[in-house]
């Protein structure tokens, strides 16, 4: 999804890693962690598509993801798809501890909650699903936000309620995934902010999509977007 | 007949076999705090009325009584612990009914109900009382008010501690009740309304 | 997905009444709760809801020698057990014990295993009386109606609908306040109470050690029909069973607080049989029905088993963002929310209705707040894929599942995606950023059209990624 419609997310994330001293590899084999396939229900396919993503990244030190869900998919659903294959599990559970989403890899790999950026602008924080309820995330990414000069963040109410992405949910529920991202941009737009960020891309996607055909001028931005701004 | 049925394809289904010792339970959690007598009181009084109850400590139960029932109706049970208050003694309050379809008439047109309780719970301002000869269910059940009156020594400090002390209530009694204020419901449009189907002012007399 | 099913949801969504009277309902319940077990409020939350959760799980793994020492115990002191297998095992019972003792009323406190089998169409066919006696459930019959929520089952009805209500079929005058109304019901069913021969009840927990029925309420309504009339009969689905009274202090510290915020319901009733020599009220007969009606078909699965651990208490409902716009009505049978879901395929088969474990976000948040730990999003994702088997099987939606196959094709040759998401991007519109509002004819398929339906789409950017990364 960075790959094909938010790329500047991805090199926002690699220019964050980079000026933090580290050396990024982008594998041009991979495509997918076969979530949608999984999400689904066809766990067959998913397994395949989790086989390429286990080759592709199988020499990798620390697989950085700019993701809550993907990560969450990789971390906690890989080792249900290959639970009857030992040894392909045995190489998930190698890969689990390697795999970062963003914000956890910056304050617990990397240690840092600063990492020199600068924005003025009014924010609000928006948690996705699978980062805040199977990854436990929630302070990473409000702590390295309080470090960005000039940033304001201001928190919805009620906080934590699913923008209704959902992955094929939002097209086989359209009308009721709409009606969920409706009740969300009325948060958002409670708070005044002037942009929203979050840490995974689906959620953007559909609350932009939302606050784009409400004609409402507030954007939305990734946290490696916000991190990488000078 | 279906008992042999349903419990042939419970065994199936989870892979056991008639007769067969189950595995040991995860231990029984009962954890009872340390709570001093007076706080105990404290903590029973203030959720009593939290929940819109009354609650008193150190009354005289039977001038407390004779005061609320002033121009009302009123049915005690015959907890031996009333009639030591002298409670059943006072006039305009019926008492010592065995008979099953007397004390479903007085219940029903009495204004207030008195009954002892066998404990109390502090920490959720709860009345607990089983149903015995000395007290009928109906009496805290029926009329729109409820007195109860507690001998401070029976106030525990939770549920855990009751469960402690009682571990099988069904020996001792054929119905528990655990009372915590008065009945409610917010079926309307979430709406709380108190006095359902039972009582609707509970006050309850520590002494 | 069934048309009934898309219809109930759009209706639903299309009613703003509606949707402001659940989504506020629910959320006042969601605030309650979050209350009660805060850390300074309740600090063992955690450690109570795991203890629930191995109790529930040691309990259906070792259900049946639970059932016989809980029958064993209730008839030593005096109580019956039957076993009903369906539907019409539980109300041939209950008709023949009614013709029996002549009895003509019965009054029935809450119970959804009593709505999961009918009870009462059933018995008012057969010309008895059968009254509910929860305020909720009173005017949900009056209405005809299936209850909206498990906690809350007039969740959906307004004070005037209530006034409607009761001048239709009580033949009051108008009544529009809450108060007012709640003491018309009162009068009505106090009569009842006190005439009935039968009283009905549920059971929110059986217990294995002291063969005893718990009851847990606020209104009073369970405690008179266990109280008054000369006959109890709780029904209970076999999965009702604990080992011992002791758990409950572990499983009442969670229930009302997961249910309404409230640190006990006002009434629980710990009931061991009829009453005693030397009582004088209190039922002279006590019969608790065992119901499988399809529980047993659930214990095969070491997985799935876990939704049979559930004590009813609504959270996942009232925390569900689904369920917060769909309501309980859209659902296909009487369970509904997050447990709804999971129950109704294990129970009526994955086909039944194949888009319900998709109507999911799988936000996790049931699984969050579920006071006996059912991981709902985990059990979602099987059925998920149970269904899709299904529909190989059965030679459905083949064109979903070569799309599948398309995708897990593409997603294993890097290259071909790569030129997959050039041509793609190509194709569609790009209006100087702006996001898209429509695209043409050869884009426009069923997935594109949902999301354009109340959403714009994000412009395709002038390079991919890999594209931007390649020049650096």
């Amino acid at each position: 999804m960075v790959d094909q419609l938010f790329p500047k997310v991805g090199m926002a994330m690699a220019a964050v890693l980079e000026r933090l001293g580290y050396q990024v590899d982008f594998p041009e084999d991979q495509t997918c962690c076969g979530q949608p396939a999984f999400n689904s229900g066809y766990r067959g396919e998913a397994r395949t598509v989790a086989r390429h993503f286990l080759d592709t990244f199988e020499s990798s030190e620390s697989i950085v993801v700019p993701s809550g869900s993907c990560t969450a998919m990789i971390v906690h659903h890989f080792a249900e798809l290959f639970h009857k294959e030992p040894e392909t599990l045995a190489r998930v559970h190698s890969l689990e501890k390697r795999v970062w989403e963003f914000s956890t890899f910056l304050t617990e790999s990397a240690g840092v909650e600063d990492v020199g950026a600068r924005l003025e602008d009014v924010v609000t924080f928006h948690d996705g699903c699978h980062a805040l309820r199977e990854l436990a995330i929630q302070k990473a990414p409000r702590r390295l936000l309080a470090h960005v000069r000039g940033l304001e963040l201001r928190e919805m109410a009620p906080a934590e309620e699913c923008c209704g992405f959902g992955g094929t949910f939002a097209v086989k529920f359209g009308e009721l995934s709409g009606a969920m991202a409706q009740t969300k941009i009325e948060a958002i737009l409670r708070t005044g902010a002037r942009t929203v960020v979050s840490l995974d891309p689906s959620c953007l996607m559909q609350i932009q999509g939302a606050l784009s055909r409400a004609g409402s001028p507030v954007r939305t931005l990734h946290l490696a977007e916000v991190l990488a701004s000078r | 007949m279906s008992r042999d049925n349903i419990l042939h394809r419970v065994r199936t289904g989870i892979g056991r076999s008639a007769g067969q010792a189950p595995a040991d339970p995860p231990p029984v959690r009962i954890r009872i705090p340390e709570v001093d007598l007076e706080a105990r009181i404290g903590s029973m009084i203030a959720r009593v009325e939290a929940l819109a109850g009354k609650a008193l400590r150190d009354a005289d139960p039977r001038a407390y009584v004779a005061a609320a029932i002033e121009g009302k109706t009123a049915v005690a049970s015959n907890a031996p612990y009333l009639e030591e208050c002298g409670i059943t003694s006072l006039p305009g309050v019926r008492s010592g009914i065995t008979d099953s379809v007397e004390l479903r008439e007085a219940c029903a047109s009495a204004d207030i109900g008195i009954t002892s309780a066998d404990y109390a719970l502090a920490d959720t301002g709860t009345l607990v009382m089983l149903s015995t000869p000395h007290e009928a269910r109906l009496v805290s059940l029926l009329p729109p008010a409820h007195i109860a009156v507690v001998p401070r020594g029976r106030i525990l400090t939770s549920l855990d501690e009751l469960f402690s002390i009682l571990p099988d209530p069904g020996a001792v009694a054929s119905s528990m009740v655990l009372i915590t204020g008065p009945s409610r419901t917010a079926d309307i449009e979430q709406i709380l309304v108190r006095g359902v189907h039972g009582p609707g002012q509970i006050t309850v007399l520590i002494v | 997905m069934s048309v009934e099913f898309t219809q109930k949801i759009h209706d639903t969504l299309a009613d703003p009444a509606l949707q402001l009277a659940i989504y506020t309902a629910t959320g006042r319940l969601v605030e309650k709760r979050k209350e009660s077990i805060a850390p300074d409020a309740l600090p063992d939350y955690q450690e109570l809801r795991s203890q629930a959760n191995a109790i529930k799980k040691h309990s259906i793994e070792n259900l049946d020698y639970y059932l016989e020492e809980f029958q064993r115990n209730l008839e030593a002191r005096g109580g019956k057990v039957v076993y009903c297998k369906d539907s019409t095992e539980v109300s041939d019972f209950v008709l023949s014990l009614a013709r029996e003792r002549g009895a003509r009323l019965i009054v029935k406190s809450k119970s959804m295993t009593t709505e999961e089998v009918d009870l009462n169409e059933r018995l008012e066919h057969h010309g008895l009386e059968s009254v509910e006696t929860d305020l909720g459930e009173y005017i949900l019959q009056l209405a005809h109606e299936r209850p909206y929520h498990i906690v809350a089952p007039a969740l959906h009805k307004t004070r005037y609908d209530v006034a409607r209500i009761f001048t239709e079929r009580l033949h009051v005058p108008d009544e529009n306040v809450p108060e007012k109304q709640t003491a018309i019901a009162r009068a009505v069913l106090r009569e009842k109470f006190l005439s009935a021969e039968i009283g009905i009840s549920g059971a929110n927990f059986l217990v294995a050690d002291s063969g005893a029925v718990v009851l847990v309420e606020n209104e009073g309504n369970a405690r008179l029909t266990t109280s008054a009339p000369k006959v109890h009969i709780s029904i209970a689905g076999i999965e009702k069973v604990i080992p011992r009274a002791q758990d409950l202090a572990t499983f009442l510290k969670l229930l009302a607080r997961s249910a309404t915020g409230q640190l006990l319901s006002v009434y629980t009733s710990f009931l061991s049989g009829p009453k005693r020599a030397g009582e004088i009220d209190g039922p002279e007969e006590f019969w608790v029905v065992l119901l499988d009606n399809g529980r047993t078909k659930l214990l095969p699965d070491r997985s799935k088993r876990q939704s049979l651990y559930c004590i009813r208490c609504g959270a996942c409902l009232n925390t569900c963002p689904v369920y917060r716009k769909i309501g309980g009505h859209s659902f296909p049978w009487v369970y509904s929310g997050p447990i709804g879901a999971i129950i109704t395929p294990q129970f009526m088969g994955v086909m039944h209705e194949p888009a319900l474990p998709f109507a999911s976000s799988l936000c996790g948040a049931c699984g969050e707040v579920c006071p006996v730990k059912i991981d709902i999003p985990k059990v979602l994702l099987e059925l998920r894929s149970d269904v899709k088997k299904a529909e190989t099987r059965e030679k459905l939606n083949r064109l979903e599942k070569l799309a599948f196959r398309a995708f897990a094709w593409l997603m294993t040759h890097p290259r071909v995606y790569e030129l997959a998401g050039r041509m793609a991007a190509a194709m569609a519109p790009s209006d100087d950023g702006r996001w898209i509002r429509s695209v043409p004819l050869a884009m426009n398929l069923p997935p594109v059209r949902a999301w354009l339906s109340c959403r714009d789409l994000p412009p395709p950017p002038a390079k991919s990624f890999r594209e931007m990364w390649r020049r650096r």
